[in-house]
């Protein structure tokens, strides 16, 4: 049970803030020491276990395609699409984006939208002007939270689909160290499920503020 | 064959050209070190496999000194201003998601095209063979149609791999926690504690403590990828794989999910969290994990339910 520490050594070094990487190292060699192992050995299964889970890394290979296209506008051209979606109440338009953020997740566009991307300029500003106009106070934090939620879980529950995102290759390596081999497509197609449950689930939460809004309104009157 | 060495020589070109363009960057004070960690990734995917595993545990040493110390900052190259993207946006349409969206259309082609050509390319592979491919085409079709200069992809590359930062090496590294947990026994600690609280032989109760065990040790640790070693070691290879015989992709993929659902309940995982609520001037900082809360509870239900019903036909 000693080697548990390692779990609060983790825990410890998140709450004063200490650099992940460091925590995650010191974690290791805490874990490794209580559990009796050699600093060498403990040295060295961390360094095989890093180089077998390089594949992880592979998909920065991207972002100079990215950086390349973002140069040329594709943020501004992927703000100006969403913005043509203006629905006309803050359900249907957090709906929308939820939509719009797991499909493009699912097809591996994780970093096309994002909280400073586009929550922040595009989705809070305009989430909220929809909900003002149907009665909402301005001001408040529910809406703008609201959207930012809506960012990830679109995000969370859409990603877990596309066949090459960091989750699905760790999971893949981890299998593999137990001597099961699974494809990520195997892995990815069992993501779908859960994909629809957080749809409508989250879905069903962003239609009631359109309702909620459109009560209170009635009663007004 | 084309396997794993294709695609490392293309993933340490990449951070090869991001360690020259870093070095070269005099807006960045901190140039040099951000030049030297691409550098040790770069050489961990060249030379990985010849520089043994504690040479491997040196390099992971390196990484984690440059990183711990704050030795890396953030390039400031100039790139196009918001109103000329604008317009080029306005001027190009949707055409400017094309050589985008070729990226994940090869990735998914290539996979499944690769799967009928086994002699060709290592079938373990195929998927990230398949993406490699899908990143050499976008930027070839980038290059024939945009025009830049020949350095003008990696630079813009460089600019976001400096806003990632340490952070992109931090799944690797907690991949490599999973496995000295896994040496030091700590699924079996964490199996033995929830021995104790399961009554023996049953299926829902184990289905039950995984999927619960993965949300609380994601809250614990901000990360499903941290959390997801020691809960397939401690009870989802042991108990659901091994002794009820479950589906290992079911058990791994709503595993995992189970666990996202903790981290949108956590303070923990602070740029999901936190970020957005500084980001967004909220006066309430816990105000995104409270709206959060209402969907991430029914839906780790959802998942603990289908587990159980997918996982053990």
């Amino acid at each position: 049970m000693i080697v548990l520490i390692g779990i609060a050594v983790i825990v410890a070094g998140f709450v004063l803030r200490f650099n992940p990487l460091l925590v995650v190292a010191v974690s290791a060699l805490v874990t490794g020491l209580a559990a009796g192992i050699d600093p060498v050995a403990i040295l060295a299964a961390f360094g095989k276990a890093f180089n077998t889970s390089r594949y992880v890394s592979v998909i920065y290979i991207v972002l100079p395609v990215i950086g390349l296209l973002e140069r040329h506008g594709l943020q501004e051209r992927a703000r100006g699409l969403i913005a043509g979606l203006r629905g006309a109440t803050v359900g249907r338009l957090l709906i929308g984006y939820m939509l719009f953020r797991q499909l493009t997740a699912a097809l591996g566009l994780t970093s096309i939208a994002g909280p400073a991307q586009s929550v922040r300029p595009l989705v809070a500003p305009m989430a909220s002007a929809a909900a003002e106009a149907q009665g909402e106070p301005a001001g408040t934090d529910h809406i703008p939270a609201m959207a930012a939620a809506t960012d990830n879980i679109g995000l969370f529950f859409g990603e877990d689909i596309f066949i090459a995102i960091g989750s699905i290759l760790l999971m893949k390596g981890v299998l593999d160290g137990y001597g099961i081999d699974i494809q990520p497509l195997h892995l990815s197609l069992w993501a779908i499920p859960t994909a629809i449950a957080a749809a409508l689930i989250h879905g069903t939460r962003l239609w009631w503020i359109d309702r909620r809004l459109a009560r209170s309104r009635r009663v007004e009157r | 064959m084309i396997g794993a060495g294709f695609i490392y020589a293309v993933a340490g070109a990449a951070f090869a050209l991001f360690a020259a363009l870093s070095a070269t960057d005099r807006t960045n004070p901190k140039r040099f070190g951000n030049a030297a960690f691409y550098a040790l990734l770069t050489a961990s995917f060249w030379f990985g496999d010849a520089i043994g595993d504690v040479g491997n545990g040196v390099l992971v040493l390196g990484l984690v000194g440059i990183a711990g110390f704050g030795l890396m900052g953030r390039g400031g190259r100039a790139t196009t201003a918001p109103a000329a993207r604008v317009a080029e946006a306005e001027a190009r349409g949707n055409r400017i998601f094309v050589p985008a969206l070729v990226i994940p259309a090869t990735a998914l082609i290539g996979t499944l095209l690769f799967w009928q050509v086994p002699t060709l390319v290592d079938p373990k592979q195929v998927t990230l063979v398949a993406l490699t491919c899908g990143v050499l085409i976008a930027l070839a079709v980038g290059y024939a149609w945009l025009r830049p200069a020949p350095a003008t992809p990696f630079a813009e590359g460089v600019r976001l791999m400096d806003s990632v930062g340490w952070a992109a090496v931090l799944p690797q590294m907690l991949a490599s926690l999973g496995a000295v947990f896994a040496l030091a026994g700590v699924g079996e600690a964490v199996g033995q504690l929830a021995g104790m609280a399961l009554p023996s032989g049953s299926l829902i109760g184990a289905v039950l403590v995984y999927g619960l065990g993965m949300a609380g040790f994601t809250m614990v640790m901000g990360n499903a990828f941290a959390a997801f070693p020691v809960m397939l070691g401690g009870i989802g290879m042991p108990l659901l794989i091994r002794q009820f015989h479950g589906d290992p992709a079911v058990v791994a993929a709503i595993g995992m999910l189970a666990g996202f659902c903790g981290t949108l309940m956590t303070p923990m995982a602070a740029n999901f969290n936190l970020v957005p609520a500084a980001l967004l001037d909220l006066k309430d900082k816990g105000a995104v994990i409270k709206a959060q809360v209402p969907t991430a509870i029914p839906l780790l239900v959802v998942n603990i339910a289908l587990l159980y019903f997918l996982g053990f036909r």
